[in-house]
């Protein structure tokens, strides 16, 4: 079988390395700091001096953007790590030892779906204070169950292959093969699921930050950049428009990567079965 | 049927209990002294004591969470600090505005997405299925808020169809406050009818590879026939199944897109009362949230269970 290239896949990769470049360039060219005004800047269309223009107060966008973005990838990075972390212990241990443990975790699951996770987030971080630390946290902790519903699935599928049960017979030990033997195996999901909450965090903080409850100013956002821009809509469109865009070529990138790296899956495994 | 649905029912109301405590522990284990915050910072010890017995935050949790819940089953939402007053007043009508919103993009996300699925299903490969594809793709990434804005600019700056900001009360002008709602609702459908178009086109590529389906080819239907009689059938099961899990996604947005639109729903109420520490406020927010995803969740099931018999 010829192997169809995947273009979205290279797509995808293509649009990161565009927005690479671009954070690249805020190391190489950086005349202005995120934070400094101009007053003669103020809400002045993109010119050469200013890219992207000013904002509502004199700071230059294009600066405030890069580090906006920046924000973002920080932020939702490390709070998919924590639910990766989290999403995939649970996942493991719930998919593994089946019976009790299982259906407990699998109902308390299923109760945490009932309220929208960016809700939950929303509420823990206005109530316990908005810092990045705490927004961090509450996406992370948002993301575990629907990982752990994910990753359950597939060790629940790989502990009863015969791999498995070998490995048992040779006396490894429970941790060994949970983490050893099955992890590998189910990497394209793990994968595909890493993407998604990257996804779905950058969504979120977002979200958060457009409603004002996220990453707090002087520190940009690209949400809260949308937010400050919306009152100007009408004399800056560019205000909302840079970051706008922006934040919709990331997730397009992340979203083509993870549709790519899903169809590489599914054509190595059609592939495993043919050689059968 | 009639059993499955009574499972169903049982079910909902074990999930709501559930839900109803982890809720309350939730509140009860936040940092933050609600008494304290309305009496100000400079209220004395014996203030807040006097405050938090009139509030009944002296009482044992389970107490407290008992009293809670079955305020709850009788329609009593609770007391607001804040306006001390009841939360079902404050919020009653609020409730409407957020149902009729995402109701009208659930609407659209069916409206839009199965005819283009179907659609692009059907001519595989061909240039309108491709062009869909690269739109889709692009809308899927789109926050919600971030449509709200572009659509507020096209619509309502450059092509003046409507007001941006001038809300319209359902209480003053019906209809009004629907052509109001129609671009916020338009906004949260758009990603998730992209995600919608894809999901279905995927799964009737799917069903039509199945044996069944070339049975039915090889005795002589055509593609037309076989599409809506069988696959049809099949392929929309994950559909429905999805449509079912975006309401929450969409509850969720809709918060946001209320800031975006200016309407005073259910999430301006929510971010005020955050805001005082207002806890029956947002409290009985969420549980009704987490109420309306739980009932729709079991409806979508229930229909599942009407359409495919299987799942019974």
């Amino acid at each position: 079988m010829k192997r169809k290239k995947n273009i979205q896949l290279y797509i995808g990769l293509g649009i990161l390395a565009v927005l690479g470049v671009f954070l690249v360039l805020g190391l190489i060219y950086h005349p202005y700091t995120s934070t400094q005004m101009d007053a003669g800047a103020k809400l002045t269309a993109p010119t050469l001096k200013h890219w992207f223009g000013g904002d509502k107060m004199g700071r230059d966008i294009f600066t405030r953007v890069q580090e906006g973005l920046k924000t973002s990838l920080f932020i939702s990075f490390l709070a998919t790590a924590i639910g990766t972390v989290g999403g995939t212990i649970i996942g493991a241990l719930s998919g593994y030892y089946g019976k009790l443990l299982d259906d407990s975790i699998m109902r308390i699951i299923d109760v945490l779906f009932a309220i929208p996770s960016i809700l939950l987030a929303l509420v823990f971080v206005s109530l316990s204070g908005s810092s990045m630390m705490n927004v961090i946290l509450a996406l992370g902790i948002a993301v575990i169950p629907s990982f752990a519903k994910m990753i359950r699935t597939e060790f629940k599928e790989q502990s009863k292959l015969e791999y498995v049960q070998a490995a048992k017979l040779m006396g490894a030990s429970d941790l060994r093969i949970l983490f050893v033997h099955i992890l590998p195996n189910i990497m394209p999901t793990l994968l595909n699921c890493v993407f998604i909450s990257i996804n779905n965090c950058i969504l979120a903080e977002a979200g958060l930050s457009y409603l004002g409850i996220g990453v707090q100013p002087p520190t940009a956002s690209l949400g809260g950049m949308i937010a400050e821009g919306q009152g100007y809509l009408r004399m800056a469109p560019f205000y909302v428009i840079f970051p706008g865009v922006i934040m919709v070529f990331l997730l397009v990138g992340l979203g083509l990567i993870s549709d790519g790296n899903a169809q590489t899956f599914v054509v190595r495994r059609s592939a495993k079965k043919d050689t059968k | 049927m009639g059993k499955y649905v009574l499972k169903k029912i049982a079910s909902l109301a074990l999930t709501l209990l559930a839900v109803s405590f982890v809720v309350f522990l939730l509140f009860s284990v936040i940092p933050g002294d609600p008494a304290v915050s309305k009496l100000g910072t400079q209220a004395t010890p014996e203030r807040v004591e006097a405050l938090r017995k009139e509030l009944g935050l002296n009482a044992p949790f389970i107490a407290r969470y008992f009293k809670w819940v079955a305020g709850f089953v009788r329609g009593n939402l609770g007391q607001s600090y804040a306006y001390s007053m009841p939360v079902s007043k404050l919020i009653g009508g609020k409730l409407l505005i957020n149902a009729t919103l995402s109701v009208l993009a659930i609407i659209i996300v069916i409206g839009v997405s199965v005819p283009i699925g179907v659609y692009t299903a059907k001519h595989t490969g061909g240039f309108l299925d491709k062009v869909f594809t690269v739109i889709n793709q692009i809308f899927m990434a789109f926050p919600p808020f971030l449509l709200g804005l572009i659509l507020t600019f096209f619509f309502g700056i450059v092509l003046k169809l409507f007001s941006p900001g001038a809300y319209v009360g359902y209480e003053r002008n019906f209809f009004g406050f629907l052509g109001y709602m129609i671009c916020p609702a338009i906004a949260l459908a758009l990603p998730k009818t992209a995600m919608c178009i894809k999901l279905l086109r995927t799964n009737i590529l799917e069903e039509a590879k199945k044996d069944y389906s070339k049975t039915s080819y090889s005795k002589g239907n055509n593609t037309t026939g076989l599409l809506y009689k069988y696959v049809l059938k099949n392929a929309i099961m994950p559909t429905i199944t999805f449509v079912g899990m975006i309401f929450a996604d969409m509850i969720a947005s809709g918060i946001v897109i209320e800031q975006t639109f200016g309407i005073p729903g259910l999430g301006r109420s929510l971010l005020s009362a955050i805001s005082v520490r207002d806890y029956p406020v947002v409290m009985a927010i969420v549980m009704l949230i987490a109420f309306g995803i739980v009932v729709v969740s079991a409806i979508t099931d229930i229909i599942h269970a009407a359409v495919d018999p299987r799942v019974r």
